[in-house]
């Protein structure tokens, strides 16, 4: 029982960043008729952003000090980032330390506006051209994107730490009634967890309870008709690019703490997303979110030693084979309307 | 002659004299001068362009002719390999049972992928392919490291059986004792030109696939392949069943990404799991796209293009630019090397993707569109060339 | 007993029936028309004549074979061939080749490896296809993208290819819809002459009644799912019951 719960446990975080990816995937799709494989791309970049920011605050200039030296004998070079010297020390050490969680607010703008550009100068013109086009201009799109990462920020991953606070575990087990030690579960996965489901309900809201929303929405269900009410569905499609790219953004920038981010990240993630939209349903947002968990929590089952012992390798196959399963035996997904690109 | 419209003949004529004249026509600069560096006449990267030239001659079967945009070829290649290195192992360093097996353990592969991936067509296709090409690069390094060796790759070792091996046998790859590193080397003046039995091996077979492809394309099977990219819906109403024809055509892409994979094994005889990764068959893609998909041609120049480009690009590093522009003040020299360098070396994956995106977005029938384009500015009073026979041009899946 | 018994065929949607007790018959060599108002059921009628759906209950025998639950092809193979609304044939084929294919479906049957065989010396083919062409005055653009083509011409095309198969049955789905007065004509005139010259049935499924009763011999009237009246085309004119259902709407129809 312990041990189940466990897995379910250590299911949610992955779950939580196929989900917030795959929202984001299956929003650009079901808005803008579109199979966006730089999707994966604006994860890392999230991701990025979380390094960048904390390379910023981290910048800081050296000053010799001379009541201390080093093992040659010479005045000790002491590093003092800006931030503590602009801030004061406690207030700017604790800055830095909270750099992930502030990349959220770094990041919103910068990820909108990396949509915006990405719609207005590269997808709105491949609206009209056939979907292989569609993958084929984006994974060039993403290739380039993750080698311009590459670039500035080498090949290695970055190891970009939780704040203080959140390193450690908790003993959830104990919480329930198990023996100390039963389960164990990272508090920042925790935090991400809630974070997710906190964009999760924000996209959901936003689309159910404002009229720009309803008519997304209604864009989704059938784009002419409400093109022939006059309303200028095209910008707001841009905008719903920027809203996604800020989901894959945030759910980057939060999941820095969990895998060191290197430029390689968006893709592996964006195979796996790419899945997720398709057992979930194409065009389907509860779809996404709900495959994503069920998902992530499928491969965490799988990767316990029981099952791994009954059947080898699986931990690394099942959501391929769930998802060759789904699209073969109900080709529009758990939850996918019907029609949407079948054929 | 061959059975092929004079159109096709010349087109063919041209790729042999191109391939079998390969070592003189890549090395036009003198061994020992600054330029030797753009020589591409050495066997070993001769053989790649060969080699992957099959490999995008067979994606362009399915792709060029079908329309269904498969994301998982690579997945071919490397069972193909692996299916190579098993026959080096076990029986001798004779290439031809390799290759034989490693086309068909890549055929029946294709076959079981393919049977169900075509159960859906469109985005569904392709995704269906992606997750079964990732599916074997993870199980190839996991569970069936016994078959693949995993992360280190599969190699041949001294304590492997090679049943077939005599006392007198080649330790070295080979066809019937012709061994495939073994070059002779021409010298004219300066210049060099290697010629090595791997590359010819290579260039024969790869000259004969690309004769049985355009057989293909102007079969009627190869029409009802573009009958099938063309309009579904008429062709099911016409009494045609479309999943064999597209099976078919799977299979036989299939077969030819396994030959590929069994010529590289051939020619080193290595097979790692990275041949397998999606990536990789973004690669063949991009090949054939940027040659032009659903031409003849198209495949074998843009397999040559990127190999020949993945190879100078990758050699040039800052110390090169900075000679190259030292003829600028050196201010303008060292803006000059900042603004390309992230583009060489080992950039060059970012220059790739750019033209990648270049070509999707301005020149969707690749290259041959290019050309064809260019050859219309320099006789624009001649109509359109539209007979029957001659080499048609498609966008990409439409 | 027609070529094609339709036999008390029923269908809902959820709540809606779409079909209910459809008995229709069509008799070997006439042409059947099908007409009735927006809604009444035609296209579904059409899509359970082609097996696309299956319904509820009841049969549909094509040459006393059932034709429920076969796939597109093997319908198409049985000797039925059907022309749609908006006029599908291969954009990316030239009209020739659009003309040999299924001339080879008809030769070689739903699949056949042909793969190492040259389309330029399957010599029968073409004569047959370019003959075919011929008749339908389209030899002179045998070369053409057929995609270029006019959409009369694509719909003449469309209707040659589904002879050139010499189809027991020609269904046809609002052949002329769209279509400009003089495609309009064009397209009656070439049915008129297909079925002067071939013994085929052609069952034609329709909104505009000048098309109708410049063609069929027969006519059913189809209203809320189910058949109306049905009887010769001035048998037809003058029921009331259709007048009231129905040719109120047909002054629409003729103008449209």
């Amino acid at each position: 029982m312990d041990a189940l719960i466990l897995q379910i446990l250590n299911g949610l975080d992955k779950g939580s960043a196929y989900a917030l990816i795959a929202l984001g995937l299956t929003l650009i799709f079901g808005t803008l008729g579109v199979v966006n494989f730089a999707h994966g791309a604006l994860f890392m970049i999230g991701s990025f952003c979380a390094v960048s920011l904390s390379k910023i605050l981290n910048l800081s200039y050296v000053t010799l000090d001379e009541t201390q030296t080093d093992f040659l004998g010479n005045p000790l070079k002491v590093k003092t980032p800006y931030v503590e010297s602009i801030f004061g020390a406690d207030l700017g050490a604790s800055i830095i330390d909270w750099a992930v969680p502030l990349a959220i607010l770094f990041s919103i703008p910068i990820m909108i506006a990396i949509g915006f550009i990405m719609e207005r100068g590269l997808i709105k013109h491949f609206y009209k051209r056939p979907h292989a086009d569609q993958i084929l201009v984006t994974f060039g799109l993403a290739i380039v994107l993750q080698e311009i990462v590459k670039h500035y920020f080498g090949a290695n991953p970055i190891p970009t730490p939780a704040p203080d606070v959140f390193k450690g575990s908790l003993d959830f087990g104990v919480l329930l009634g198990f023996d100390a030690n039963a389960i164990i579960y990272p508090y920042w996965r925790l935090v991400y967890f809630g974070f997710a489901a906190v964009v999760i309900s924000a996209v959901f809201a936003f689309l159910q309870f404002t009229t720009f929303g309803m008519v997304v929405r209604a864009g989704m269900a059938d784009r002419e008709t409400v093109g022939l009410l006059g309303i200028n569905i095209n910008k707001r499609f841009t905008i719903m690019f920027g809203i996604a790219a800020a989901v894959a953004g945030l759910a980057g920038v939060m999941y820095a703490p969990i895998n060191s981010p290197n430029y390689h990240m968006g893709m592996d993630f964006l195979v796996l997303s790419f899945v997720v939209v398709v057992v979930g349903g194409m065009g389907s947002l509860p779809g996404a979110v709900a495959a994503g968990f069920l998902l992530g929590i499928l491969e965490s089952f799988a990767s316990m030693n029981e099952i791994k012992a009954l059947i080898p390798g699986i931990d690394q196959i099942i959501i391929y084979v769930v998802a060759i399963i789904i699209l073969l035996v109900r080709p529009r997904g758990l939850m996918g309307k019907a029609g949407m690109m079948e054929d | 002659m061959f059975g092929l419209g004079k159109h096709d003949l010349k087109i063919l004529i041209i790729v042999a004299i191109l391939a079998l004249l390969a070592p003189f026509i890549l090395n036009p600069f003198p061994a020992d001068s600054a330029m030797a560096q753009f020589n591409a006449g050495y066997p070993d990267l001769m053989q790649r362009f060969a080699i992957y030239g099959i490999f995008a001659i067979g994606f362009n079967i399915l792709f060029g002719l079908t329309g269904y945009l498969s994301f998982g070829h690579a997945a071919f290649l490397g069972v193909g390999s692996y299916a190579a290195v098993w026959m080096f192992k076990l029986l001798s360093m004779n290439v031809l049972p390799a290759i034989l097996l490693s086309v068909i353990v890549a055929g029946l592969f294709a076959l079981l992928i393919g049977f169900i991936s075509l159960r859906r067509s469109g985005i569904y296709f392709s995704i269906l392919t992606l997750a079964f090409a990732q599916m074997s690069f993870n199980l190839a390094y996991s569970v069936l490291t016994p078959l693949t060796n995993g992360e280190t790759g599969l190699q041949v070792y001294n304590d492997d059986p090679q049943i077939l091996m005599g006392p007198n046998s080649s330790t070295v790859t080979n066809l019937f004792g012709l061994e495939m590193r073994s070059t002779y080397t021409l010298h004219i003046g300066s210049w060099n030109f290697d010629f090595a039995v791997g590359y010819y091996l290579c260039a024969l077979i790869m000259l004969a696939m690309f004769y049985l492809s355009i057989r293909i394309f102007r079969s009627p099977f190869g029409m009802m392949l573009r009958a099938v990219k063309s309009n579904q819906t008429r062709m099911n109403y016409t009494g045609l069943n479309a999943r064999p024809y597209t099976l078919a055509a799977f299979v036989i892409s299939g077969m030819y990404a396994g030959l590929a994979g069994g010529l590289l094994a051939s020619m080193d005889p290595l097979a790692g799991a990275e041949r397998m990764q999606w990536t990789a068959s973004g690669e063949v893609v991009l090949m054939t796209i940027l040659g032009g998909a659903g031409t003849l041609i198209g495949p074998v120049l843009g397999s040559g293009f990127i190999k020949y480009f993945e190879n100078i690009f990758s050699k040039i590093n800052e110390n090169v630019l900075h000679e190259w522009f030292s003829f600028l003040p050196q201010g303008l020299e060292n803006i000059m090397v900042w603004m390309v360098s992230p583009f060489v070396g080992s950039g060059w994956h970012l220059t790739l993707g750019m033209l990648f995106m270049l070509i999707v977005i301005f020149l969707p029938g690749g290259l041959v569109q290019g050309g064809q384009k260019i050859m219309h500015l320099f006789r624009r009073d001649r109509p359109e060339d539209d007979k029957p026979g001659a080499a048609r041009q498609s966008t990409p899946a439409e | 007993m027609g070529i094609l018994e339709v036999r008390n065929v029923n269908k809902r949607f959820g709540g809606l029936q779409a079909l209910g007790d459809v008995n229709l018959s069509i008799e070997e060599n006439s042409v059947h028309a099908i007409i009735g108002p927006n809604g009444a059921g035609k296209s579904t009628l059409l899509n359970v004549l082609i097996g696309k759906l299956i319904p509820d209950t009841g049969s549909v025998m094509f040459d006393s074979q059932s034709v429920l639950g076969r796939k597109p092809f093997e319908i198409c193979q049985m000797g039925i061939s059907r022309v749609f609304q908006t006029p599908e044939i291969f954009g990316d084929l030239t009209v020739l080749e659009n003309m040999m294919i299924p001339i080879f479906a008809k030769r070689d049957g739903a699949f056949r490896m042909h793969a190492l065989e040259s389309t330029a010396h399957e010599a029968g083919i073409i004569e047959q296809a370019e003959a075919m062409l011929e008749s339908l005055n389209m030899a002179d653009q045998r070369h053409d993208h057929s995609a270029a083509m006019s959409r009369g011409n694509k719909r003449r095309l469309e209707i040659g290819m589904c002879l050139a198969q010499n189809p027991r049955l020609l269904l046809l789905d609002e052949p002329t819809a769209g279509m400009a007065r003089a495609d309009t004509n064009n397209t009656i005139d070439l049915l008129k002459q297909i079925n002067d010259e071939r013994d085929i049935t052609i069952a034609i499924i329709e909104h505009d009644m000048h098309v109708v009763f410049s063609l069929a011999e027969r006519i059913t009237v189809l209203a809320q799912g189910s058949p109306l009246v049905e009887g010769t085309p001035d048998y037809i004119k003058g029921h009331p019951k259709v007048r009231e259902a129905y040719l109120g709407e047909s002054a629409v129809g003729e103008t449209a």
